[in-house]
């Protein structure tokens, strides 16, 4: 980290000035590193969100339960009310509460729309309950449950939210490999353009060799011109994606997931490292670029 | 200083220098003579490591050349100034910075008095600002010498330094370079300008060096 900090600072105007102006690759440099800062933007807010998103489903999800009790109807309230009677004395439960027929409305009213007759069905009674964070002895409360009400069936989540967590662990890899990927990206385009501007300065560097300079004096010329140039780019690509962050919809329950994407809170300062990743990526291509080539030029 | 020992140079399975054998002693002032093409740029490439012998022994300072790092032929190369006839300056620099570049590379400061003073001696203070594409010829030479001799080399080699100049400018360049032997330079000049050579007689005491069929022929005797 030292070294690509201490070529921002030039330590005289006519060491910096030996190499002349390039613009083709001054652009593609600033381009490629503002494309891909724009690009690692989105990465790393899908990344987070992704995160924040497993995160709530493991912990909110791994602390409630649901049981559905399935009976006929003269034998209903019996068993609901035995149900109650185990979950006051099973340990872990923190609350218990029956949904009453609004709730079980709001819940069918997706697939069956907002004029069902709930009264009129059979439908089975739910209980909504929650874990202390010591949790309840799932398999102990089943054979339980399976002795004093028959009809009901205790449903801790596993088996669906397992799924869904690890998709958001997925999307969170998926993201984060995709930031890998846009800096190596990065690292080859302006290892593309280093070279091309070296192959570019043949002539510069046939006479700097020819009045003494040394390897590291050359290569520190265009690893500095780069680095600048990396660092200057992705700042502007970093702006333009905060800036495209800000603009997408605030998050809300109907939007679910795509409208969580943006950054929150102290979230909105990870942005900040991606230029100085960057001026890093830009400094190791160029470094490499110029070591390769000034091998092949006596 | 520089010593050449049984020296072949070959490029693309041809040779081009045989068995070169020359030793170049402080002080000294050499003119290297020969027909276009005969090898004086290799020779004199071969004296500050741009380019390396094939075989036989280069000993540059007292080092082997073929046992340099690219670092050590850096360090050799502050201690040989080179005239290249195309001079071969940074176009987008002017006159005075490309004069220091050497100072510039190497990392010293440099002392604006000196370097003004430099530009002075050589005619070009008033062009200290000038592009080097805005330079004449001889203006041109005569940076390019000012340039080879900023970090005080043991050694100047130039080649075909009034290849392009007149014989009024010519004749400057070369007082320039005799008044360099005299404070104990050596000094090496690659020429088929044998009117030069013959003018320099009474300026000092220099050596012909001679190629021909690919070998070096002492001319011996002093000019």
């Amino acid at each position: 980290m030292r070294a690509p900090l201490s070529l921002l600072k030039s330590e005289r105007p006519g060491a910096d000035r030996v190499v002349p102006p390039t613009g083709f690759t001054a652009r593609l440099t600033l381009l490629t590193a503002a494309a891909m800062a724009f690009l690692a933007v989105f990465a790393l807010a899908l990344s987070l969100a992704t995160g924040r998103l497993a995160d709530r489903w493991a912990d909110s999800l791994a602390r409630s339960a649901t049981i559905r009790i399935s009976a006929p109807p003269d034998q209903m309230e019996a068993q609901v009310a035995a149900v109650l009677a185990v979950l006051k004395t099973t340990p872990g439960v923190a609350s218990d509460r029956v949904l009453g027929n609004d709730e079980m409305k709001d819940l069918l009213k997706p697939w069956f729309g907002p004029d069902l007759p709930v009264d009129a069905l059979p439908l089975p009674k739910l209980i909504a309950v929650t874990e202390t964070n010591t949790g309840i002895d799932s398999e102990g409360l089943r054979l339980r449950l399976q002795a004093e009400a028959p009809g009901a069936v205790f449903d801790d989540h596993t088996r669906w939210r397992r799924p869904l967590v690890a998709a958001a662990e997925r999307l969170r890899l998926l993201g984060l490999m995709s930031l890998v990927l846009i800096f190596g990206a990065m690292a080859g385009m302006i290892t593309l353009a280093a070279q091309a501007a070296l192959a570019a300065n043949g002539q510069v560097i046939a006479t700097l060799r020819l009045v003494g300079a040394r390897d590291t004096f050359i290569a520190r010329a265009f690893v500095r011109r780069f680095t600048l140039r990396g660092l200057a780019g992705a700042g502007l690509g970093v702006l333009l994606g905060m800036a495209a962050m800000a603009a997408l919809p605030s998050a809300n329950e109907a939007g679910g997931f795509l409208t969580g994407l943006g950054f929150s809170g102290w979230g909105w300062f990870w942005p900040l490292i991606i230029p100085p990743v960057a001026a890093i990526v830009a400094y190791g291509a160029t470094r490499f670029a110029a070591a390769r080539m000034l091998r092949r030029i006596r | 200083m520089i010593k050449l020992q049984h020296v072949a140079m070959s490029y693309g399975g041809k040779e081009l220098l045989s068995d070169m054998s020359l030793s170049l002693a402080p002080g000294s002032f050499h003119f290297l003579t020969g027909p276009s093409g005969a090898g004086k740029t290799t020779f004199l490439k071969l004296c500050y490591a741009e380019l390396l012998p094939s075989t036989g022994q280069l000993t540059l300072f007292g080092k082997d050349a073929l046992g340099m790092t690219r670092d050590d032929i850096a360090g050799i190369r502050q201690r040989i100034g080179v005239v290249h006839q195309d001079c071969q300056f940074l176009e987008h620099l002017s006159v005075e910075e490309n004069v220091a570049l050497p100072m510039t590379v190497s990392r010293r400061p440099v002392n604006a008095g000196e370097l003004h003073e430099l530009l002075g001696w050589v005619g070009l203070k008033h062009r200290r600002e000038a592009l080097p594409a805005q330079l004449s010829g001889g203006e041109r030479q005569r940076a390019a010498l000012a340039r080879a001799i900023i970090m005080s080399p043991d050694v100047i080699l130039a080649d075909e330094p009034t290849g392009n100049l007149d014989w009024e400018m010519s004749l400057r360049l070369l007082s320039l370079l005799t008044e360099l032997n005299r404070m104990g330079k050596t000094v090496v000049i690659a020429t088929h300008d044998l009117n030069l050579i013959r003018q320099a007689k009474a300026q000092v005491s220099a050596r012909v060096l001679r190629i021909a069929n690919r070998r070096l022929q002492h001319a011996g005797a002093d000019l």
